[in-house]
């Protein structure tokens, strides 16, 4: 065990941080759930590809800075401590990315990886179905073969980032006659392809940003495929473990909402307003909580640098940090008190609208990714053993 | 940077482990609360020759030179086996801080006594006036005003307490503090406190990682046997999930714990806030794991007979020794917010 960085590590540090200093947007970007905040993260991200940080841990044929994951914390922490945008990109660069690298083709790394680096290609994922939820293996849209094609007819909804993307990952059922986890193929769509309506979906933060997908007929050549036919479930696993476990919510995001949290407390405390006792206790949990989220992530990754796995454990980090993000926010609201309902633009709202959209955005936490219900299904059968039935 | 434990450690982790299993199983916790002092002297020299009790004392005087990240590991598997022996003041608290105090001669005449188990420490808290393990104890360091005191048993006035968790041995010491005895006094009696309190409370964490893993498995097991309505209860999501929410509870204590043992072994300067945090965590996920393993073994687990509250009375214990929850609690929010020690956001670098 050493806890001390390399001086290699301190020098990445210091080359992403004045990159940073140098580079990130001084303003705020407006919001990626709306046209103009999406394509202004996109030229955000085409910025950062041109630097050489868009990809810290892929490989530099694809896009990437060919880094390690620890230096990839490394990068994170300087990232939000920049307060650089947010990842307009992340269904593809830190979910379906790794999934291409570990199942995909020469051919399919080549073509997708590169352009996904650069936001050239923005993402968006299919997994939801109106009866397809937490219930992921009652899939029922399909994808049936048709001479070079697939031909793809169903719904899909909630499809993060729906509303702009260019392309879509998704399952779909490739033989009609079976059933639950087996016969689904893992499927890579273009969003423009004939026959797909895109109906974007107002979500709680009153923008339209997901999306219901309906395919009528559409034709995809087989070489969209990802994995084997049929064995789209240990694919679409292979990216929930990477979403729930490592790459979605780096560890710095939470402690950087946390640092700022006390930075709230201790200005409400100076202020004299009145500070609810009670929170004097939960923002140091808080504070301790991102700190184990982020302890524990270095362990992930270093166990992953010896060459391990990331396993049915990614369950027990979905649950930690999205209750975590939820319980952060829901506390730096109480300190606001009565602003607390406050929108940007009202005169005493002070930075009352981040805290709000971040509370609204981490309500969904709990929910996206496989609900925490699920999750507690997993830890229980899969980690504990406990009886299925 | 490498956060990880080394395969050696591991394998001591194992044998420890492999150890306890043979010569503490719960019977022999149980017997234990029968007996006129509650301790085995049979079992500290068995002990003793595995190198537990000399684990912190220098290899020159017949330890095995090891540090508390090592030391961690066995403290886990002493919370599992729950095992009841003087380990934390002994081997955790007393031996460093007879080896750190800068007295040659007390570390020359009691480091190797400890080391082959020959010799049995006392450590007052500095958090409460109950002294763990006074009675057994053969040298008792105790504080009195402004000085740290190294007292032998015959000079120590010995008053039992009796506790909840029938294998803790807790006592109220008084003593006439003389010079001759005195092994540091002011700011040095302060360092040499503050880090044994630190450490105390490392090794309270780690056995409370230890209890609670044990009972996540008697959890287990018996919601996998046990059934209700045909299947077993542990296939009911209402019991699934609260079993499933100590084990989040558990891992990132874990991670605390595990960050606190090297803070501690390297003397960092973010040290008392991070013991601090694994101690709160620690005793939250064993609390919370006691609470749930009494409700998921239903009425079977509220009786005397069943072992559940060997684990769950030492979880009880176990957060209020060596500092209680409420007390870590303040002393890492004073440090975040009043500036009181360093709390350092972990990898996060502060900006140049």
């Amino acid at each position: 065990m050493d806890l001390n960085y390399t001086p290699e590590q301190e020098a990445f540090r210091q080359e992403a941080r004045s990159w940073l200093e140098a580079n990130a947007p001084k303003e705020k970007l407006p919001s990626f759930d709306t046209k103009e905040g999406f394509e202004a993260h996109r030229a955000w991200e085409k910025k950062l590809h041109a630097g050489g940080f868009a990809m810290v841990p892929w490989p530099v044929e694809y896009g990437g800075r060919g880094a390690n994951l620890l230096e990839w914390l490394i990068f994170e922490e300087e990232y939000f401590r920049a307060g650089a945008p947010g990842r307009v990109n992340q269904n593809g660069i830190f979910l379906l990315g790794p999934t291409i690298m570990e199942v995909g083709t020469p051919e399919q790394k080549a073509r997708f990886l590169p352009k996904m680096a650069s936001s050239e290609e923005v993402w968006a994922q299919g997994w939801s179905e109106p009866n397809a939820g937490s219930d992921m293996a009652n899939i029922q849209a399909t994808a049936i073969k048709d001479g070079d094609d697939f031909v793809i007819n169903g719904q899909k909804t909630w499809a993060s980032r729906g509303a702009f993307a260019h392309w879509l990952f998704g399952m779909f059922r490739s033989d009609p006659d079976s059933k639950r986890h087996n016969g689904l193929t893992f499927i890579l769509v273009p969003l423009d392809t004939p026959g797909i309506t895109v109906r974007p979906i107002e979500k709680l933060n009153n923008k339209k940003a997901f999306a219901e997908v309906f395919f009528d007929d559409v034709r995809v050549p087989i070489e969209n495929q990802l994995g084997d036919e049929g064995k789209g479930w240990e694919v679409a696993m292979a990216t929930a473990g990477f979403e729930r476990g490592l790459m979605l919510r780096s560890p710095a995001r939470f402690q950087d909402t946390a640092r700022k949290l006390v930075d709230l407390y201790k200005r409400s405390v100076a202020s004299g307003a009145f500070v609810a006792p009670e929170l004097r206790r939960t923002v140091a949990q808080c504070w301790m909580d991102a700190e184990a989220y982020t302890l524990n992530t270095y362990q992930t990754v270093s166990r992953l640098m010896a060459g391990g796995k990331i396993g049915a454990e990614a369950s027990l980090n979905k649950i930690f940090w999205s209750e975590l993000d939820t319980k952060m926010h829901e506390t730096a609201l109480k300190l606001l008190g009565y602003r607390a309902e406050l929108l940007s633009g009202s005169s005493e709202a002070g930075d009352v609208g981040e805290w709000l959209d971040g509370y609204i955005f981490a309500l969904a936490g709990p929910i996206y990714a496989g609900t925490n219900e699920i999750q507690r299904n997993i830890i229980a059968e899969r980690i504990l053993g406990m009886p299925r039935k | 940077m490498e956060f990880d434990f080394t395969e050696d450690q591991r394998a001591l982790q194992e044998a420890v482990r492999d150890f306890l299993k043979g010569e503490c199983p719960v019977e022999f916790v149980r017997a234990q609360w029968d007996t006129e002092t509650g301790r085995s002297k049979e079992f500290w020299a068995k002990f003793a020759e595995i190198g537990v009790p000399g684990l912190l004392v220098p290899e020159e005087h017949g330890g095995l030179g090891m540090n508390e990240v090592d030391l961690t590991l066995v403290m886990i598997e002493i919370g599992r086996a729950g095992l009841a022996e003087p380990v934390v003041p002994t081997a955790a608290v007393g031996a460093p801080l007879i080896r750190d105090c800068g007295n040659v001669a007390l570390a020359s005449e009691w480091l190797p006594k400890i080391a082959t188990g020959d010799a049995i420490i006392a450590v007052a808290q500095p958090t409460s006036p109950l002294v763990p393990e006074a009675e057994c104890a053969d040298l008792l360091i105790l504080r009195s005003g402004d000085g740290l005191y190294a007292v032998p048993a015959a000079d120590a006035r010995i008053t039992p307490q009796k506790s909840n968790d029938p294998s803790q041995k807790l006592a109220v010491v008084e003593f006439d503090a003389k010079d001759d005895q005195c092994i540091a006094r002011g700011a040095d009696a302060d360092r040499l406190e503050g880090m044994a309190l630190d450490r105390g409370a490392l090794a309270a964490a780690a056995q409370q990682i230890g209890a609670c893993e044990q009972l996540i498995a008697m959890s287990v097991e018996y919601t996998t046997e046990r059934k209700q309505f045909g299947v077993p209860i542990g296939s009911f999501q209402a019991v699934k999930h609260q079993v499933a929410n100590i084990k989040v509870a558990l891992e990132y204590a874990r991670s605390h714990v595990e960050r606190a043992a090297y803070s501690v072994a390297n003397d960092m300067t973010s040290r008392s806030v991070d013991v601090s945090s694994a101690k709160i965590a620690a005793g939250e996920a064993a609390l919370q794991g006691s609470s749930t393993s009494l409700q998921v073994h239903g009425a079977l687990g509220y009786t005397w007979e069943q072992d559940l509250h060997v684990w769950m009375r030492r979880a009880w214990t176990l957060d209020l020794a060596w500092g209680e929850t409420a007390w870590h609690r303040e002393r890492v929010a004073g440090a975040l917010f009043e500036d009181t020690l360093p709390a350092e956001s972990f990898g996060f670098s502060p900006p140049a």
